[in-house]
């Protein structure tokens, strides 16, 4: 088992190392750049010469292979640059909203597990009844509804709830807080787009946990379970569950991986400074420096959570872990 | 002996898209305590069905037992609340699957599936079903018994899964195992050890065993009493004697023949049975058998024969039943 890890982490770095060359290639092929979008970005007469040393100042006149190589061998002297636009350093605009990304992304993966495993099962155990027939229309609800949309009515619930309850609207807070220094001012701000986006990740993921365990329940193995005697009850949580996680596991670790620089719109909506927001910036202002580490630390968690899932599919499969 | 298990007139359909599947239609029998008793018939006549009904483990839907009594110990199976065939399942009556591959759980221990079992039905702490599970790995004949417990299915060979459904069919001290073709999976030299080991435990211990199967060779060697089943009826049942030397259904005398029997001379060529069983959704109210039969005469379409007695316990329902005999001989 170890050894396997070891290899899927020394397999990790081709994979990094094309997504490095893609996407440093892919951004030079767009027209533009940094100091065309800020000299002459709003229509206006720039100068060329200032343009020009503009780019000198920020290395985009360098030779290609010396601007790759300066890209990577950041990574061994742990220096990820600046922003081309803030000129502030990456780690510091990255670290800003890395925080907030990474635990709204966490609470919605927890708030789609509560929903999708509870109701997939219920849904599965009690097929083609109304309670089935309920958490189904409650899922592909999910799927409909865009997680702005819901955003915007939580929101106005909240303003209108409070209003009239307690006589003064009342608004999520807009700062962020770390939730180790002040919890409950934290979850106040960041439950709301978490449930708004875990709703909707639930809904895949209910459904998937639904498939798999009918699926499970044809089984054989179910079969003996209940030739033994043993209660419904058991025979779900200890024969058919585990058996059934494994597709459900795959399902939200992908979603995870998506939340942490995928939020864009729910973001704006919440009026939250994140990742997803960043990532819009930094595009918009061809920020190659900025947009390269983003797109590197989004690949990162996508090989983190593989590993994870693999991790996870062993501890629950023995057939994987024996071999 | 005394009377173990009573099947009165069972009828198990199945709603599909296509119709009605009768895949069981009224059948009765008996298994008297610690007595073999084999059925016997082709592909889906209601066999496994017919079986998973006594524990009530047909999938519903599609499936219902729509009529009939499954006396259990006196108690009629089929009236039981939940709780009561719980404690039958897996304590009174186990069962052994056709498929040794998938009928154990591939994501828990051996140890587990086994103590689980008889934590729950004996009341044994965890410390005595280990002890036990040891015990009854060693009976089966699974070496470093110890060892295996902490194992998983995929670590076991087929043969040796089977072995472990049975140590779990024994492992509460059942009346009665059910065994659903327990040796169709496996290869030949393994299959004469898994039915030589059942029969062995369950006579040492006593246990009625109904064994289905589609090979008239185990029939012989392992039953006491046969019964053949066509399209979810009974068409014959008797001693495994009377049934293997003197039947007295067409369809029992074709399967007979299709088989190679070490008791009847070599040269006896076999004879496949021609034609297909019916569609179990569209049966008319003659003889379900009389498509293939070469007896069939015209009453055969009107109304399907009543199961009679030929001599003593064997009883088959063919309006020509006496006249078999006769044509067979004069035919040879
Ligand atoms: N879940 C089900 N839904 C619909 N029809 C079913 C279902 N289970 C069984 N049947 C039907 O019931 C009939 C009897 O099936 P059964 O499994 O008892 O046959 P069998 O005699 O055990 O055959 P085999 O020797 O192949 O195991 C078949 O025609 C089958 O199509
Ligand atoms: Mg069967």
């Amino acid at each position: 088992m170890y050894k396997y890890i070891i290899k899927r982490v020394l397999l990790a770095i081709p994979t990094l190392f094309g997504a490095a060359l893609l996407v440093f290639f892919l951004l030079r092929a767009i027209p533009g750049d940094v100091c065309e979008i800020r000299l002459a970005g709003t229509g206006l007469y720039a100068d060329p010469a200032e343009i020009e040393l503009c780019r000198d100042k920020l290395g985009l006149n360098d030779p290609m292979i010396v601007q790759f190589w300066d890209f990577v061998s950041g990574y061994f002297t742990w220096d990820l640059g600046d922003s081309m636009w803030t000129g502030k350093p990456i780690t510091f605009e990255i670290g800003l909203r890395f925080k907030l990304s990474l635990q709204i992304a966490i609470m919605a993966t927890l708030v789609a597990i509560a929903i999708a495993i509870p109701l997939g099962i219920i849904s599965a155990v009690k097929q083609d009844t109304w309670m089935d027939y309920a958490v189904r229309a409650f899922s592909i609800a999910g799927i409909a509804i865009p997680s702005f949309w819901l955003g915007i009515i939580i929101i106005l619930g909240l303003l209108i709830v409070t209003q009239h309850w307690f006589g003064a609207p009342w608004m999520p807070p807009i700062d962020y807080v770390s939730p180790f220094e002040d919890p409950l001012r934290n979850m106040s701000q960041l439950i709301w787009p978490a449930v708004a986006t875990g709703y909707r990740y639930s809904a895949v993921a209910t459904r998937m946990t639904r498939s798999a365990l009918l699926e499970v329940l044809r089984e054989d193995y179910v079969r003996t379970a209940r030739s033994k005697g043993l209660m419904e009850r058991v025979i779900i949580n200890r024969h058919a569950l585990k058996n059934a996680l494994l597709p459900v596991v795959t399902i939200i670790a992908i979603e995870f991986a998506f939340l942490i620089g995928g939020l864009v719109v729910t973001e704006q909506v919440f009026n939250l400074n994140g990742l997803g927001k960043l990532f819009v910036e930094s595009v918009g202002a061809q920020d190659f420096n900025l947009t390269q580490q983003l797109v590197m630390l989004v690949v990162l968690i996508f090989v983190i959570t593989n590993l994870v899932v693999d991790i996870l599919y062993a501890w629950l499969d023995p057939r994987i872990r024996y071999s | 002996m005394p009377r173990l298990l009573e099947v009165e007139n069972l009828k198990t359909q199945f709603e599909t898209g296509a119709g009605i599947v009768k895949a069981v239609d009224g059948i009765s029998y008996y298994v008297d305590e610690g007595e073999t008793v084999a059925i016997v018939g082709e592909s889906g006549c209601g066999k496994s069905v017919g079986a998973m009904s006594i524990l009530r483990l047909i999938p519903d839907p599609p499936g219902k037992i729509v009529d009939g009594r499954i006396i259990f110990e006196g108690r009629n199976v089929l009236e039981l609340p939940d709780s009561e065939i719980r404690k039958i399942r897996g304590g009174q009556i186990s069962m052994v699957f056709q498929e040794p591959m998938t009928s154990l759980n591939p994501v828990l221990t051996i140890g587990l599936q086994l103590t689980e079992t008889m934590m729950l039905h004996l009341g044994l702490s965890q410390d005595e079903a280990d002890k036990r599970a040891v015990e009854l790995l060693g009976m089966v004949g699974i070496g470093e018994p110890e060892r295996r417990l902490k194992q998983y299915p995929h670590q076991f060979s087929g043969g040796m899964r089977q072995r472990v459904m049975i140590a779990l069919a024994l492992s509460c001290k059942p009346k009665l195992i059910i065994a659903d073709e327990p040796t169709t999976a496996l290869d030949v030299t393994i299959q004469a050890q898994i039915l030589e080991l059942m029969r062995n435990l369950t006579k040492d211990m006593g246990v009625a065993l109904i064994i289905i199967t589609h090979n008239l060779g185990v029939v012989a060697r392992y039953a006491e009493r046969v019964i053949v089943m066509y399209a979810g009826k009974i068409v014959e049942m008797g001693t495994a004697k009377q049934v293997y030397h003197d039947p007295h259904h067409p369809y029992t005398i074709g399967l007979l023949n299709s088989v190679p029997r070490m008791d009847l001379h070599r040269g006896r060529r076999l004879v496949p049975i021609e034609g297909q069983p019916p569609d179990l959704t569209r049966l008319d109210e003659g003889c379900s058998y009389r498509p293939r039969c070469r007896w069939a005469i015209d009453k055969c379409a009107a109304s399907f024969p009543p199961l009679e007695a030929i001599d003593g316990s064997q009883i088959a329902a063919c309006f020509r039943k006496d006249e078999l005999e006769k044509d067979l001989k004069s035919a040879s």
